[in-house]
């Protein structure tokens, strides 16, 4: 159960990141930033994709799009951060910049797991989560040592979003005892490496780092923000109005 | 003396390329006619787009996230074909917003329900597929290239689309009916899209002289339609098209008369998504203009601190 749970936690982040990065799609400021945030964003279906389809192999009975497409949102454990809506383009750069960061880091211990699909997906995804790294890091510098109105923009981004990044961090009952049996990553162990990213980054991006103040908590037990319950009846919204049909 | 030596090459079926000498009025009509087609590649996005967020598995969100995305690669390149005859992608999209540009009137229609987009995959990428087949033989060798890259991508389009058609039409009696329904709402437009019957359109025969264009309007038409009837048939939807008839001796389907005041209505600004798809258009370009100076302003001091 503890695996189960393990296994949707990072999906869901995958997955819910990916529904909100595809509402870009036709809305972005050039073709080119269009089809990369597309690019990112199957990147995360197919990453949710491949772990919803061993927690479904976990679970016996329901299906990966069951999961997907079938849960309440007190059963979604993503990260809060991956919900928040799109806001602006600086707004989404800071949340993929920061998200992309961890995730980085994250996969990278993943990748070393005793449990082979859970090492194999990370190693797979490492290569995809540089790529967001690389593309969201390169638009912070951008748009932090852009203008004067981009750096105002996306140091505001950066102060409303902070508070989402304790998450990243946590370790419940779950985290500790999977990280025992050599399954599960120490969240704690990442975060110096975290730091350092941020604040080069920061540095190169003209930008200030913002003070940790209230942070965000809850996703790991199924609390979210209100933005989720409406992400969620938009995404389910045929599955549920019929539930008969195979699509 | 360059006119019929121009003329000599498209005769003899060699490509126009963009440093040799062409008329005028040829380079003209192929930045309208390439502009319009790159242009109708990114208008079209919206109406699939507009559905990505509710697609009804992984998979069908994986391949409509990607078939959009495709169709935004069309478009770019497109108009880098374009700008290989001297107008900028910046120009080509004023002139879209400035309603100087047209695209093709299909978009202007809404996707109402998830079988739209089955029928648009069917039908629009299908009637695309025939006038891009065309196209490939086309006499100005950008364009044709361009064409046999975006062909074989459309064709899959096409592909992926009958297979939602025919998933739903062979589904609960509800998916049955969203399926009948999108043809119903589609087939029209989708067989319009062909333009005017050739005696009615005024831009045949320059195009089809300089091998612009390789066959009339009503010829790509009839072809698509007989294409389509048999695939329909086999899902067993109806087309909407009560005189649709097999005819022995023309050895094509016969059809009914198509609404051309409709037609017109939606080319000149009155269809029922005209002005959302271009407001949508123009939104994203507005709020995205801050993110284009920023990324100017940035490789401006990059340069500078080289220079230096
Ligand atoms: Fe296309
Ligand atoms: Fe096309
Ligand atoms: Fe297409």
């Amino acid at each position: 159960m503890s695996l189960l749970n393990y296994t949707l936690r990072i999906a869901d982040s995958s997955l819910i990141s990916g529904q909100r990065l595809a509402e870009w799609c036709t809305n972005a400021h050039t073709l080119e930033e269009d089809i990369a945030l597309s690019n990112i964003a199957l990147d995360l279906f197919g990453q949710a994709n491949i772990l919803l389809e061993y927690a479904s192999e976990l679970d016996g009975n329901k299906t990966a799009d069951d999961f997907a497409f079938k849960r309440n949102e007190r059963e979604f454990f993503n990260l809060k951060m991956t919900e928040q809506p799109n806001g602006h383009f600086g707004d989404t750069i800071v949340k993929l910049f920061l998200f992309s960061s961890f995730n980085f880091l994250f996969y990278n211990k993943l990748s070393q797991s005793k449990n082979k699909n859970l090492s194999a997906f990370a190693f797979k995804s490492l290569k995809e989560v540089k790529y967001h790294l690389k593309h969201s890091k390169s638009w912070m510098v951008r748009l932090g040592d852009g203008t004067k109105e981009s750096n105002k923009k996306v140091q505001e981004s950066l102060n409303s979003l902070w508070e989402f990044t304790g998450e990243f961090f946590e370790m419940d009952e779950i985290d500790n005892e999977l990280n025992k049996k050599g399954i599960g990553v120490n969240n704690k162990s990442i975060k110096e490496d975290w730091n350092n990213i941020i604040n080069t980054t920061l540095l190169d991006s003209k930008l200030k780092r913002p003070e940790d103040g209230y942070m965000q908590t809850g996703s790991k037990s199924g609390l979210h923000t209100e933005h989720l319950g409406r992400l969620l009846s938009e995404m389910q919204y045929l599955q549920r109005a019929y539930p008969d049909a195979k699509w | 003396m360059n006119e019929n030596k121009f003329q000599d090459k498209i005769d003899s079926e060699r490509k126009i390329e963009p440093k040799d000498w062409m008329p005028e009025a040829y380079r003209k009509h192929l930045i309208r006619q390439i502009s319009q087609h790159a242009h109708s590649e990114i208008i079209g996005m919206q109406p699939e787009g507009n559905w990505i967020s509710r697609a009804p598995s992984l998979r069908a969100k994986m391949i409509l996230l990607a078939k959009v995305q495709d169709e935004a690669g069309h478009g770019l390149y497109l108009y880098s074909a374009c700008e290989t005859l001297g107008v900028s992608r910046q120009e080509l999209i004023q002139q879209l917003h400035d309603g100087k540009a047209k695209y093709s009137s299909i978009f202007n229609y809404p996707t109402l329900s998830w079988a739209d987009m089955g029928a648009i995959g069917w039908l629009v990428d299908g009637a695309a597929i025939v006038n891009q087949v065309s196209l490939q033989r086309t006499s100005y060798g950008p364009y044709s290239r361009g064409m046999i890259k975006i062909c074989k991508e459309e064709s899959f389009h096409q592909r992926q689309g009958y297979e939602i058609m025919a998933e739903m039409a062979s589904g609960t009696p509800e998916q049955k009916e969203m399926a009948q329904d999108a043809l119903n709402r589609f087939w029209w437009p989708s067989i319009m899209m062909f333009g005017p019957h050739d005696g009615d359109s005024p831009r045949t025969g320059n195009a089809m002289k300089w091998k612009i264009k390789r066959q009339t309007n009503d010829e790509l038409r009839q072809s698509f339609i007989d294409k389509t009837v048999h695939q329909a048939e086999i899902i067993g939807l109806t087309i909407p098209d009560p005189d649709l008839k097999w005819n022995e001796e023309r050895g094509h389907y016969d059809f009914g008369k198509m609404d051309w005041d409709e037609f017109w209505d939606v080319v000149n600004g009155k269809g029922p998504c005209n002005k959302q798809r271009l407001d949508h258009h123009k939104k994203a370009h507005i709020d995205g203009k801050w993110v284009r100076e920023a990324a100017k302003a940035y490789s401006k001091k990059q340069k500078d601190l080289i220079i230096n």
